[in-house]
């Protein structure tokens, strides 16, 4: 059965605690570069919080928007990968082959939302942290692409086990880490193309809009925020 | 004309094919030590990761980028400008074609180098073309890389081919003087030219068909580099004006290289009789005229992105008018413009050799800029202000830059000592048509019946 996977990110219940930006680090393998690196804007974060200010001190409002890769309808990244490591799976995600990867990092100036890391170098990790990584997750060499993958690995294993149990996947069996971790409960992950779907529910909000969606890239992730 | 001497031509044309002073093995040296050093640098990028660059996110193509687009555009030096002067049948093309060529294929082949050296895994470049896979594994078609490979490619070889052609019976005339090594050397080269009617025949069809293939090409090409920028939804990147503007930049920055390579040439070789004031005026003409074309191209290209006063083009186009490039871009538009303007539309100053070449060198430096400013600025505004980001170069890339430039100037000078930089059939069929043959008839008269004259190269002279 075709899904389409999606996730919608409550806005006005966002604290902006980072809980979410952790876990994905634990789950995905996702190196930590270091101080310097970090300076100088190579720091790989697949989900990041971004802080916005409105108004002047003291009147100060801020906002939060976890941005992450939008799993696009009509990615910008994959029709200029020429080897096909960007491309889109039969589930509607934006899939990253990291073996196909050659590093032209084209994908990371088409995209919009700034959302793919590049392996500036082989990742290394200070011991014991070595020993924590995610047999499930691949961690990705030198001089290629990555990039949030709505936790794949985990839809897979739902996937696998429904299968094995011979009866559909509900989309509440399984969430990716960022859902998973987030105290608020601000983020809710499933298939936009099942209505019956809590995400397919809250997407028809009337809070609903999308990330530069005037540029054409039909995300598939939906934030909610009341417009004051 | 009874100033020219065939003899003498042969004389000053081939004799640096045989004597070679110290000057050469020094500048030689130099520059050798130059590419070496970028050849250690991007070892070490290999060996390291190309995080020894200064590329971060959101800048993912800086220098080496620009350095691509730079030589690509400067490769149009050649081809284009001699397929259209062969073409309109400009006489005073004769003794520029060759050297306009030569750019060509060297520039081409530093550039083509580019797309290669600043993968994040180089090793695996292959992966661009559609090569039978055991994993039955094609390549994306769709992508503005994968054309960029088919355009350089058609053209690299196009313009070599169109390099060679005209070059064989130059060949020939080395064979049959040359004795030793160089007798074999250009024998194999001259792929056995004896200077039959029929030859000559084959050779001018074949030129024909060659310099109306080359054009299209060469104009695609430039369009499809264009077009790695403007089929990506960037801010002032994602720009229909974008095809031309690099076409014309192209032809704007090859002018230029084609008339600092003839400066040297002229001093080094002692070819003040053949490449004289008079060429780098037509030159420095059509070098003003590109320097007009090209400041209507970015009048029209940022105009309209300032009238159009959408924000996330507009964060761009500010930071180079009001922002950190501000410096960067004005400096460009005095290379670019107002240094040609001021030297090329005055006629005292064009008509002398230094003129031209200052304005040259302008101009060079100005397009590099030009091409640094087209790629860097918008990626560090792309639309997000939360995922600005600021680039600096390193010392890798630096040297790299800097080794190719050297890398060009070996190249075409060892180029120079093997291969007769000016086309000396050419150069006497040129005389003999106008000395010899009223003009009406010498554009229609075929070359078979004018060839087989006592001082071309078939006769042994």
């Amino acid at each position: 059965m075709a899904r389409q996977w999606g996730m919608v990110v409550d806005l006005d219940r966002c604290t902006g605690c980072e809980a979410c930006v952790v876990a994905c680090h634990a789950e995905n393998n996702i190196a930590t570069v270091g101080e310097d690196q970090a300076a100088r804007g190579r720091a790989m974060h697949w989900m990041r919080v971004e802080r916005y200010w409105e108004g002047n001190f003291p009147n100060v409002r801020v906002t939060y928007r976890p941005v992450f890769c939008q799993q696009c309808g009509d990615a910008p990244c994959e029709s200029v990968c020429p080897t096909y490591a960007s491309y889109h799976n039969p589930e509607g995600l934006n899939a990253q082959i990291y073996n196909r990867c050659i590093g032209t990092r084209y994908c990371g100036n088409a995209c919009p939302y700034n959302v793919r890391f590049f392996n500036f170098y082989n990742p290394v990790w200070d011991k014991p942290l070595n020993l924590q990584l995610n047999p499930d997750v691949s961690v990705r060499s030198v001089g290629i692409m990555e990039k949030c993958t709505f936790c794949i690995q985990r839809i897979k294993v739902a996937e696998f086990r429904a299968q094995a149990e011979k009866r559909p996947l509900k989309d509440e069996e399984f969430n990716p880490a960022c859902v998973q971790s987030c105290p608020p409960k601000a983020m809710v992950f499933g298939d936009l193309d099942d209505p019956t779907s809590e995400v397919s529910r809250l997407a028809q909000s009337n809070r609903s809009t999308r990330l530069l969606e005037e540029v054409g890239t039909l995300p598939n992730v939906i934030y909610l925020r009341s417009v004051s | 004309m009874a100033a020219h001497s065939p003899e003498k031509l042969n004389e000053d044309v081939l004799r640096p094919l045989v004597r070679t002073s110290w000057r050469f093995y020094l500048t030689g040296g130099i520059l050798a030590s130059i590419v070496l050093a970028a050849l250690a640098a991007f070892i070490y990028q290999v060996y390291t990761g190309i995080g020894v660059s200064g590329l971060d996110r959101p800048v993912f193509w800086g220098f080496y980028i620009t350095n691509f687009v730079f030589w690509i555009g400067i490769s149009h030096a050649g081809t284009l400008i001699s397929a259209i002067l062969r073409l309109t049948d400009a006489r005073w093309r004769r003794p520029v074609t060759r050297c306009a060529e030569a750019i060509t294929v060297f520039a081409l082949l530093i550039g083509g180098m580019f797309p290669i050296i600043h993968l994040g895994r180089p090793y695996l470049f292959f992966w661009l073309f559609p090569y039978p896979s055991e994993r039955g594994i094609w390549p994306n078609f769709h992508s503005p890389l994968l054309w960029d490979a088919f355009a350089i490619s058609t053209y690299l070889t196009g313009s070599s081919i169109f390099l060679y052609l005209p070059t064989i019976p130059d060949f020939a005339l080395v064979r049959d003087k040359a004795q030793g090594w160089r007798k074999k050397f250009y024998g194999f080269l001259s792929l056995g030219w004896t200077g039959t009617p029929k030859q000559w025949h084959r050779l001018e069809m074949a030129m024909r068909i060659m310099a109306v293939v080359i054009l299209p090409v060469a104009v695609s090409v430039h369009t499809i580099v264009s077009w790695d920028f403007a089929m990506a939804p960037v801010p002032m990147w994602h720009s229909t004006v974008f095809g031309p503007y690099f076409v014309a930049g192209a032809i704007f920055s090859g002018i230029a290289a084609l008339i600092i390579a003839m400066a040297i040439l002229r001093k080094a070789f002692h070819l003040e009789e053949y490449l004289t004031p008079f060429h780098f005026d037509k030159l420095g003409k059509l070098l003003l005229m590109m320097s007009l074309v090209w400041a209507y191209f970015i009048i029209a290209e940022r105009l309209t992105v300032w009238y159009g006063n959408e924000s996330p083009e507009m964060a761009v186009y500010w930071s180079t008018q009001q922002g950190r490039f501000t410096h960067l871009f004005w400096f460009m538009v005095i290379c670019n413009l107002a240094v040609p303007f001021l030297i090329l539309s005055i006629k005292q100053f064009r008509n002398t050799i230094t003129g031209p070449v200052i304005a040259s060198t302008t101009v060079v430096i100005g397009m590099w800029i030009e091409r640094f400013l087209i790629i860097v600025p918008p990626l560090e505004r792309k639309y997000l202000p939360y995922s600005w980001g600021t680039y600096r170069p390193s010392w890798v890339e630096i040297t790299i830059t800097a080794g190719t430039f050297a890398a060009m100037a070996l190249l075409y000078m060892i180029f120079s000592k093997l291969v007769p930089i000016i086309s000396v059939w050419e150069m006497k069929l040129g005389w003999q048509q106008e000395g010899e043959v009223p003009r009406a008839v010498a554009s229609q008269a075929p070359l078979p019946q004018l060839a087989p004259r006592a001082d071309l190269p078939a006769a042994g002279n």
